[in-house]
């Protein structure tokens, strides 16, 4: 891992150095032009909660968030991580900031497996942030989480569960 | 899979960018969103020996209105473009597009540049381009060119783009007060591509709409601009409209959907815009919310 690597790779190379923020600690390492993000995540750092089902876009099993945003790690390059900011299941876990939405799937069963799981909850922390407190419609949550595949639950539990939790965070807003 | 070993390049300007492609002929290709072109990597149906990123370059991302023409540059993702709010009141058949378009994960990362270059025939915003008269902006190594929609998509994944040219943005004429459009859809589930898709705008008076051009998508090798349907609407006889589809269209072969029933849901949504670009105000042809 060279220190002195410069912050602004532009060269033509199989093997790039790239920095970014991974769940809120800097992070610097060499990875192959290949080697896509969720390879990267799991076998650099062994954040093993990104789940890689399809490696085409297809399940939404790797879904991690990049500068707030819900992308495929199995669809951006390692190297592309470059000055960004990115957060897997396991930061929005240790945060506390998706706890609420967690306890809402335990408490509505919406997992069985748990393969399809941590693209899930990325998929809804995105939704549910968006919302701003409104309420987004059964019809809105279930577009969202078009992308985004489970062989076991049959997806109504899932729904109920980010239902439940856009209507909590809608009623503490109230509140406060 | 795991996508066979290339070199990469991320520059940091257009004409970098331009030097790289042309240092490495057919053997580099441009990276955008990545939600095509890495897909195609993974499955191993593509071996480039370099990507070249556009994702670092000023300039190449972002919307804008001068002189009657919204620019959307290549670089901005599917979602920023429908959600704009210069394209929903400008361009409100592009924001209609926007939910059909893959999933929320797909449309943060994929580009309106990526999509017009790919020019996959099942696509919404090339269709948007054909209904919407854009012009498609190109800059080779030597100079810019500019294209018109109509003259872009060639066939199956292919444009008028030469190796080596970059798409740069896409410009869409702002539509007049008289404007209408409508846009619908009909695929297996939320997100997928088209089975049968229309991107359609006219102009409405009081002698019934003029102008009018119907782009489908999902029903040949290439977005079609359906002319003597067109020419029907304009006369107000939407049965003749969809009769004329049969000669117009050319449904892919599929295993999954006989190209006879595809033809069938292309009149079905013909059905539907035709009648709320005639009856209705122009705001209406949103199918459902984002
Ligand atoms: C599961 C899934 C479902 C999808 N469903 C849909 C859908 O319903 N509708 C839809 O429209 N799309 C869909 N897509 C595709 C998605 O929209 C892609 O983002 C888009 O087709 C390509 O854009 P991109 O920016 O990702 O391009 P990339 O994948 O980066 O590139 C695609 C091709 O275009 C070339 N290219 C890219 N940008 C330029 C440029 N500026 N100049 C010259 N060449 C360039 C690349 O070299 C490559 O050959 C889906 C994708 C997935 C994975
Ligand atoms: S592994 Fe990325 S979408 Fe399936
Ligand atoms: S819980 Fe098993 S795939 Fe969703």
């Amino acid at each position: 891992m060279p220190s002195d690597a410069p912050d602004r790779d532009t060269a033509v190379a199989r093997e790039h150095a790239v920095s970014f923020t991974l769940n809120g600690e800097r992070v610097r390492c060499q990875v192959p032009a290949r080697t896509h993000l969720g390879d990267l995540l799991r076998g650099t750092f062994g954040l093993t909660g990104v789940h890689l089902g399809c490696e085409h876009g297809v399940c939404g099993a790797c879904t991690v968030l990049v500068d707030g945003r819900a992308v495929r790690a199995c669809l951006m390059l390692g190297v592309q991580a470059e000055g960004a900011t990115i957060e897997t299941v396991e930061g929005l876990s240790e945060s506390g900031r998706i706890r609420d939405l967690q306890d809402a799937f335990h408490a509505r069963n919406a997992l069985q497996c748990g393969y399809c799981t941590p693209g899930m909850l990325v998929t809804a922390a995105e939704l549910l942030a968006e919302c701003a407190g409104e309420i987004p419609s059964r019809e809105a949550i279930r577009a969202a989480i078009s992308g985004n595949y489970c062989r076991c639950t049959g997806y109504h539990a899932i729904v109920d569960a980010i239902a439940t939790t856009a209507e909590a965070r809608a009623a503490r807003e109230t509140a406060e | 899979m795991k996508a066979p070993d290339f070199a990469y390049a991320r520059p940091a300007s257009l004409d970098e960018a331009l030097a790289l492609l042309a240092a490495h002929g057919g053997d580099a290709v441009p990276l955008a969103g990545g939600q095509s072109l890495i897909t195609t990597l993974n499955m191993r149906l593509a071996a480039p020996a370099l990507l070249v990123d556009l994702n670092a370059i000023p300039g190449l991302a972002g919307i804008s209105e001068a002189d009657g023409v919204v620019r959307i540059g290549a670089m901005t993702r599917h979602r920023d473009v429908g959600t704009d709010p210069l394209v929903r009141e400008r361009l409100p058949l592009l924001a209609a597009a926007l939910p059909h378009i893959a999933h929320p994960a797909i449309r943060n990362r994929g580009t309106i540049g990526g999509s017009v270059a790919l020019a996959d025939p099942a696509t919404e915003w090339p269709a948007c381009c054909l209904a919407g008269e854009a012009t498609i902006v190109v800059r080779g190594p030597q100079a810019e060119r500019r294209i018109a929609a109509e003259n872009f998509f060639l066939g199956l994944y292919t444009t008028a783009l030469e190796p080596g040219e970059i798409v740069t943005a896409v410009e869409f004429p702002v539509p007049g007060p008289d404007a209408v459009w409508g846009f619908e859809e009909l695929s297996r589930r939320h997100g997928d591509y088209a089975l049968a898709g229309l991107a359609a705008t006219a102009r409405r008076g009081a002698g019934g709409l003029t102008g009018v051009r119907l782009a489908f998508f999902g029903l040949a090798d290439r977005p079609v601009l359906a002319r003597a349907a067109a020419a029907a609407i304009e006369a107000g006889d939407v049965k003749g409209a969809q009769g004329a589809l049969s000669g117009e269209l050319d449904p892919p072969e599929d295993p999954a959907l006989r190209p006879a029933t595809r033809l069938h849901l292309a009149r079905v949504i013909l059905g539907r815009v035709a009648g709320r670009m005639l009856d209705k105000p122009a705001q209406d042809g949103v199918p459902h919310a984002v």
